[in-house]
């Protein structure tokens, strides 16, 4: 049986709903995490790499 | 305060028309802007489709078409036109769909959407003119030294101002609609996607941002040197990202066409939005897969980005992979195909090219670009078909089996519903899909075939015909290519019939008016399904089940063949 699911006013949302309903968080995530472990990360390992003498 | 008055343009008061189909408010401002980057996106297929089966009958050493500088100059504007311009253009539009349509709210500040797709085809025409000058044949990918024309980095900078520009209205129009109460509780699982879509193109958007920038002042001269390790390093965060870009938007536009066309629900709205929040945390990540090679870089990193947090994502694909047939079958049964094991997939609407198109794209995007992927990312298994062809093998599966097919198949829908034409010459339409589908898959198989045989990618002449030492591929080699030039041709046919219908049916298609009955026909409960939160629950899937371990067997064989490959090469007795 299928089922809509609008959340009453009332009920308190979970957490989780919350954090997923709110798009500016989750685009702070999406940009933080890549450029943290990916960019930071990756551009540290290469600015200390020693110069060729 | 509202969006508009953020970022400063507050617009007129909106005009809606409702689409008798769906039942969905349609903001004519979206509707036009949809249009037009729909057309745009079109335009850019055709000229990148084009340039590619020049690439693939060069590959082809029987027939070796092109000359050197002329294949490089065709694999550039290939690689722009399809991967980005194509693509970008198309996301737009689905943004635009996915915000103001979905949520049946207005688009904000509709003049700033026009002005970023302004820039998007003043960037796109910039940087094609600047490939067909001849003195910017760099490749997609652009590694310096090699150095470009100003304007080819230029172009490419233009066009992503515009398509964030683009990521900015979808964003303000979100807002608007949560002010305004267009909507109750949570998006619907389709905005919820092309969210994710939007998140990772502001990543892919900011880091082309921070190194196509500085490159194109160095090819005007005010910059001495560019490292070329830290240019790959961030270059990839835009090259690859913009691939899971389209990840997102196609994986959205399958929970769309299945909840238009079958009244499909998600099985579970937590289980697949949780599967989009992987996505967001990390996918993007994946782009390491294209330094696995590089010694600059040490394992720590390479593996944490791809065998670790990559595989998180992969996770979410899988997800999917389960949810969007399970949603299908779900609605099949509830629609009546409720015997055996397979009847609702057989009696599904095979007919339909925006149906066979997604189920194509789905079914060939896990098997072929899903699980190459994965081998790909593996550190150690990627050392087999580092820049071989079997990368591009792999992405032709990604993006061209998998996204374009997927987005191929939405415009069937976009033309009756936005468009508003009925649909020109449906029996080619028809046949579309499956023209390009198997195409394409042709492509992706037959290149990966001929990259494990160890044909390099982005090479002119794989004979080595003009080698001091000579040398020559197996006889294995040259029937792949062989066979990956028939596919590109027959993928060529299948794009050539989809911009001549839409082309066709934009330009001459039947108005639809009120009372009309679609060639090719909705659910009656396809504008609820789709816009509105909601899970259709815990149900019997057989089928679903038995074609999820038919993928798992599959791709734990070939995970475990390239091992047992990798192992040979290393000789360990």
């Amino acid at each position: 049986m299928s089922t809509l699911e609008p959340v009453p006013s009332s009920e308190r949302v979970p957490t989780m709903q919350r954090i997923l309903d709110n798009t500016f968080l989750l685009l702070f995530l999406g940009v933080t995490i890549p450029t943290v472990l990916y960019i930071l990360w990756g551009v540290m390992e290469l600015v200390s790499i020693p110069l060729a003498k | 305060m509202t969006a508009e008055t953020v970022i400063g343009a507050v617009g007129k008061q909106a005009e809606f028309r409702t689409c008798q189909y769906t039942g969905l408010k349609v903001d004519v401002a979206a509707q036009t802007l949809i249009k037009a980057n729909a057309v745009a996106a079109v335009v850019f297929l055709l000229i990148g489709g084009l340039l590619g089966l020049s690439v693939a009958l060069t590959r082809w050493p029987a027939v070796h078409l092109l000359p050197a500088e002329w294949f490089y100059l065709a694999l550039t504007g290939h690689g722009a036109n399809v991967l980005l311009f194509w693509i970008i253009f198309f996301e737009i539009a689905v943004l635009y769909f996915a915000s103001a349509v979905l949520l049946n709210c207005r688009i904000a500040a509709p003049k700033f959407a026009w002005l970023g797709f302004i820039l998007m085809i003043v960037g796109a025409l910039l940087t094609n003119y600047a490939v067909l000058q001849g003195d910017s044949s760099v490749m997609f990918t652009s590694y310096p030294p090699m150095q470009a024309a100003p304007n080819f980095y230029l172009g490419l900078i233009l066009f992503a101002v515009g398509a964030l520009i683009g990521c900015v209205i979808f964003f303000a129009t979100l807002v608007i609609a949560k002010e305004e109460r267009t909507y109750e509780g949570s998006v619907p699982l389709v905005t919820f996607g092309a969210i994710t879509a939007a998140i990772i193109a502001v990543f892919t958007i900011a880091s082309g941002a921070v190194i196509l920038i500085p490159t194109w002042l160095w090819s005007l001269g005010l910059i001495s040197n560019i490292d070329p390790l830290m240019y790959k390093l961030v270059w990839w965060a835009m090259g690859h990202s913009t691939q899971q870009i389209n990840v997102s938007a196609h994986v959205s536009i399958w929970y769309l066409t299945a909840a238009l066309l079958l009244g499909a629900k998600p099985l579970s709205e937590k289980v697949s939005r949780t599967a989009f929040f992987m996505y967001i945390l990390f996918l993007q990540l994946a782009s390491a897969h294209h330094l696995l090679a590089e010694p600059g870089l040490d394992s720590s990193w390479k593996i944490v980005n791809t065998s670790y947090m990559m595989y998180l994502a992969v996770l979410g694909s899988m997800v999917h992979g389960l949810t969007v047939p399970g949603a299908i079958e779900a609605a099949q049964r509830k629609n009546g195909y409720t015997k055996g094991v397979f009847e609702w997939l057989r009696k599904a609407p095979w007919g339909n090219p925006a149906f066979s198109g997604m189920f194509l794209s789905l079914v060939m995007f896990g098997f072929i670009g899903g699980i190459s992927g994965v081998v790909l990312g593996t550190e150690q298994l990627n050392v087999l078909m580092h820049n071989t062809l079997y990368v591009p093998g792999h992405f032709h599966g990604t993006v061209v089996t998998g996204t374009t097919l997927a987005f191929m198949g939405g415009t069937y829908l976009v033309l009756p519903l936005i468009f508003q034409r009925e649909i020109i010459w449906p029996k080619l339409a028809k046949l579309q899909p499956y023209l390009f589908g198997i195409g394409a898959a042709g492509i992706s198989l037959f290149m990966m075939g001929a990259g494990t045989l160890g044909v390099p990618r982005r090479h002119w002449d794989i004979t080595f015909s003009d080698a001091p030492i000579a040398f020559a591929h197996s006889a294995g080699a040259f029937l792949m290519m062989g066979l990956n030039g028939i596919s590109a041709i027959l993928a060529a046919l299948g794009g050539a019939i989809y911009v001549i219908v839409v082309v066709g049916t934009v330009l001459f298609g039947k108005k639809i008016v009120g009372g009309h009955k679609l060639t090719f026909p909705l659910h009656s409960g396809g504008g609820a399904a789709v816009s509105h939160y909601g899970s259709e629950g815990a149900v019997k899937l057989p089928g679903t089940i038995i074609l999820i371990t038919i993928f798992f067997v599959s791709f734990v064989l070939y995970y475990f063949i390239n091992w047992k490959y990798l192992s040979e090469l290393w000789l360990f007795h």
